[in-house]
């Protein structure tokens, strides 16, 4: 008789909780936060034709790799105004990431690495006046040259390490959250 | 007979000999089978203690005729002469005092146990020791068990170099469920809520699951079989991580009516120190409670028990690496890329896990020699990973997943003077709920499970020396889930065609996925105890054991923030079948006693995680770990040796060695643990206040035999891409360390008071462990100095 209340028992807590659980079906996920477009915009000064460098990987970490197109060369001798924007392409209006990266800039740093192409310096601030680099100035080399550009967005660097101010990657640490290595090419006129 | 079969040793007693010392053990219950916990036995000056489960161990008795007495209060002393030539084995029954039955019952145990599988029991004062610590660190004290870490306090254990979901925990008899056991999920469990915790290595018990394929950790909480009411708190500080441990519990313990547990605790921990630097973000804390309320009757008894696990751990910051850049300079530096000053405090990435068990029991006595256990459980774990991530997405969990577990069994079991029989069924129902406010797709998806099994165990006595068991499970499962693939991910899987059935819609760039799999297991085990001298015991072990592929080994698929990999399961896994034969010889003796556990472990379709290549993202490469099938071969030895070549020495020796080898491709398996010895020496003075001293080393040697799963990827360097080798795959240096241990226990007031020092690894020695999935990123802990200090009362 016990053994039989307690059975009892036993099976309506059993259903009870059983059917508090969930539905079952999965929510789509549009992943917010993800970056699929990387693009660089280099504008010379003084007349002359503007630079594109994009990369694109419409599947955000999934296989595919990122597609990557260059526009044009640069000119020897140039100077450019630069700007990096950043757009999650997955969402319809694509969302404009580089706001965020405005906003945060003190989290956040973009790095220029590249040997022998000229010179790139950071053109804003962030608010504890480092430098961010969504804007930035470059001077292309004087003498015709190729060569690669790396163009990387870090998050949470050590903007106090050395040379991390001044562009140097090497002791920056935090994570990357956009990266993209661009074959370019510097011609005469 | 057996009285008179104890007599005639005592009868015939003749010759002395001064140097020669014995052991006598053995258990303490009461004529209900019911054992007596705090039992007093007594020999002379020499005395012990019962444990919760009846037993009791007196050691260096000296040769010849000795008084014994064993008491307990409201029994019937026991007080008899023993002739000690040989080590004893005396089974003591006492009456209650108040009966009208005065006689003593007194057996000696000559028959060789049914029970063929060897369980190795972790010592009450070692469960003490790792009170601020996890299970995991205290169960690689067993040889044969070694741990698999993310970094400090995420610790599980590997049995014969098996871990994870081939490992079940079981927890006062219900199997914990955590997420199906990635291998960053360390079982939730504290191990101060443990009154008796005890490894089985092998397939054997059937009781538990059919899918045991390394082996069973099973954590009992404390049974208090008498009529009293006592406490113990235990306070533990240590130097490293700067914090400590504080664990309480109170036992009212009863033969009848009521009885209650309550076990509470609280850690609090900032960084570990390596010895050359902070391991930035290695903080943790827990506050856990469980308890149990029991009414035992006449011939039944019911008991409701609940535990509650919270703990937000740290992982260290230097993992959370961007991409393979990042991991080719962490593994070129040999230096964590961030070193930030101590700090108590955890940032992201973190894990913030809560674990509720709650469970209604309920045993009852059919008859004289059959009984019957009924028990309902429910699990609420719920998991939250968080991680550096950017804007309104900073405070939201990278990972968050709810797994609600329901599970019911029934156990009967019957005694039929030499035939056990021992059946039961199973019933469990789970469900895992991945939020989808993470805002990024889950890496383990939305699932249900539902699994129906069902066994049989008989064991026989053939005579004296010589028993066998036999057991026979069923089991069946059914796993449905929900997911959302990336199409490009589904192609590159190499689902088109083979998986179109799971398909059930489309959203964008997504598929939406139903993915079913039903599976019939069989299980089995045969095993044979055979006595083969008065002292020399050996056990031989054939088991069957089948697992299904766990939904992290199905569905992963993603990026694993916490150490920047893409893990991909793959939804064609067959279950793993695995035969494991194993044999264990035991000597028991006065002065040296041993245990040696050969195996042999033949594993079809062995699932493993594999680092294949790098794929690229606009993240960088990330390296990509696939769940990957094979043929293994396992095979190994665990020994384990005791000496007391004086009465206060004691030297304890372990030796695990375990050789992996993938029979398909004939390379070895990854993640084998390499061999390890350890090696303790205890000189103990029981006039300074049972004052000891221990030094302990512990010794893991290199291990060579590794697959290279090492690839190339291309990094920036002085503005060119570079080909870069990442070496993930050559295991770390071996190590030796040294631990330090000493205490003593007097009495302070009422209470029974001891305190232990403990320095752990003395010289601060700089390693990392093969086993460690941090090993790339940074060393280890460093030396830590700890004071424990427990009252009971």
């Amino acid at each position: 008789m016990r053994n039989l209340k307690i059975s009892a028992l036993a099976l309506i807590s059993f259903i009870s909780l059983t059917s508090c659980s969930n539905d079952d079906d999965a929510v789509f996920v549009n992943e917010e936060e993800v970056i699929t477009t990387l693009t660089a915009t280099f504008t010379p000064a003084v007349g002359g034709e503007t630079v594109t460098l994009t990369s694109r990987d419409l599947d955000g970490d999934g296989p595919d790799a990122p597609v990557l197109t260059v526009s044009g060369d640069f000119v020897t001798g140039t100077t450019y105004s630069g700007t990096v924007s950043f757009l999650n392409e997955t969402e319809s209006p694509a969302e404009n990431i580089s706001e965020e990266v405005y906003e945060e800039g003190d989290e956040h740093q973009i790095f220029f690495q590249q040997s022998g192409l000229g010179t790139f310096t950071y053109a804003d601030t962030d608010v504890n006046g480092n430098p961010i680099g969504l804007s930035f100035n470059y001077q292309a080399a004087d003498a015709a040259t190729t060569g690669a550009l790396t163009i990387t967005l870090r998050h949470e660097p050590n903007k106090a390490a050395e040379g991390v101010a001044d562009g140097d990657i090497t002791n920056a640490a935090g994570s990357t959250d956009a990266t993209a290595t661009f074959q370019v090419a510097i011609v005469t006129p | 007979m057996k009285f008179h079969q104890l007599l005639l040793p005592l009868l015939l007693a003749v010759s002395w000999s001064t140097q020669a010392q014995y052991t006598l053990s053995g258990t303490v219950q009461t004529p209900k089978g019911i054992p007596l916990d705090g039992a007093h036995i007594h020999s002379n000056m020499l005395h012990s203690v019962s444990t919760p489960d009846g037993y009791y161990e007196i050691n260096a008795i000296p040769k010849g005729e000795q008084r014994v007495v064993i008491s307990y209060i409201g029994y019937t002393t026991l007080d008899t002469v023993i002739d000690f030539r040989n080590t004893i084995v005396l089974n003591a029954t006492l009456q209650p005092h108040a009966a009208q039955l005065q006689e003593v019952v007194l057996t000696e145990n000559n028959t060789v146990s049914q029970n063929t599988v060897h369980e190795q029991r972790l010592k009450t004062e070692t469960i003490e020791k790792y009170s601020s610590a996890t299970l995991g660190d205290a169960l690689k004290e067993i040889s044969g068990v070694y741990a698999l870490k993310t970094g400090t306090t995420i610790v599980k254990p590997i049995i014969n170099g098996l871990h994870s979901s081939r490992v079940p925990v079981i927890s006062n008899n219900v199997r914990l469920e955590d997420q199906q056991w990635g291998t960053e999920h360390a079982p939730n469990l504290d191990i101060n809520s443990a009154g008796r915790i005890s490894v089985i290595k092998g397939a054997n018990a059937l009781q538990y699951g059919g899918d045991a394929i390394g082996g069973l950790v099973l954590v009992e909480p404390m049974k208090v079989l008498k009529d009293t009411l006592f406490g113990k708190t235990i306070l533990t500080g240590n130097s490293n991580g700067h914090g400590g441990n504080i664990a309480t519990s109170l036992h009212r313990g009863n033969e009848k009516g009521w009885a209650w547990n309550a076990n509470g605790s609280f850690k609090y921990m900032g960084d570990r120190e390596a010895p050359d630097y902070v391991i930035s973000n290695t903080g943790n804390r827990e506050a856990n409670f469980s308890g149990d309320a029991k009414y035992i009757g006449s011939g039944y008894d019911i008991s409701g028990f609940y535990s509650f696990y919270n703990a937000d751990i740290g992982i260290a910051k230097a993992t959370h690496i961007g991409n393979t850049t990042d991991l080719v300079n962490a593994i070129n530096n040999q230096q964590p890329s961030i070193i930030e000053p101590f700090t108590h405090t955890i940032s992201a990435p973190r894990q913030e896990i809560q674990h509720h068990l709650a469970k209604l029991d309920y045993n009852k006595k059919l008859s004289d020699n059959a009984s019957l256990n009924l028990q309902y459980a429910f699990q609420l774990n719920r998991r939250k990973e968080f991680d550096l991530r950017r804007g309104e997405y900073k405070d939201v969990p990278a990972l968050d997943l709810t797994l609600v577990t329901h599970s019911a069994q029934a156990n009967w079991k019957k005694y039929l003077g030499d035939v056990t029989l021992k059946s039961g069924a199973s019933f469990s129902l789970q469900n895992n709920d991945a939020s989808p406010d993470t805002g990024i797709s889950p890496l383990i998806p939305n699932y249900t499970k539902t699994d129906v099994g069902a066994y049989g165990i008989a064991s026989y006595s053939f005579s004296d020396s010589f028993s066998g068991e036999a057991g026979l499970r069923y089991d069946f499962t059914n796993i449905s889930a929900n997911k959302y693939y990336k199409k490009s991910r589904w192609s590159n899987l190499g689902y088109d065609g083979v998986f179109d059935h799971f398909i059930t819609g489309e959203q964008g760039s997504q598929w939406l996925t139903k993915p079913k799999f039903t599976y019939h297991n069989v299980s089995a085990s045969l095993g044979v105890r055979k006595r083969l001298s008065n002292n020399l015991e050996l056990l031989g072990n054939a088991g069957l054991a089948m697992r299904n592929p766990n939904p992290s080994e199905l569905f992963s698929d993603g990026l694993h923030h916490s150490n920047g990999t893409i893990e991909l399961g793959d939804l064609g896994l067959k279950k793993e079948q695995a035969v494991k034969l194993s044999a264990t010889l035991l000597k028991s003796g006065d002065v040296f006693t041993f245990e040696a556990t050969p195996f042999i472990n033949r594993i079809h379709n062995f699932i493993y995680l594999q680092p294949t290549a790098a794929e690229t993202t606009i993240r960088g490469s990330f390296p990509v770990y696939n769940y990957k099938q094979t043929d293994a071969l396992l095979t190994g030895i665990d020994l384990n040796t005791h000496w007391k070549p004086l009465q206060n020495l004691q030297h304890t020796f372990g030796f695990a060695y375990v050789r992996g080898t993938n029979t398909v491709t004939d390379e070895p398996i990854i993640d084998m643990p390499p061999l390890n010895i350890n090696n303790t020496v205890r000189y103990t003075i029981p006039k300074w206040h049972d004052l000891f001293v221990e030094l302990r080393n512990e010794t893991v040697f290199t291990q060579s035999r590794y697959p290279n799963y090492n690839f190339y990827t291309d990094v920036p360097q002085d503005g060119e891409l570079i080909s870069t080798l990442v070496d993930v795959s050559t295991p770390p240096k071996g190590y030796s360390l040294l631990h330090f241990t000493s205490g003593v226990q007097f009495a302070l007031g009422k209470m029974q008071t001891a305190v232990n020092l403990s320095v752990y690894n003395i010289f601060n020695t700089t390693y990392r462990d093969y086993l460690n999935r941090q090993r790339l990123y940074t060393d280890e802990a460093g030396r830590n100095i700890q004071l424990q200090i427990k009252f009971t009362y």
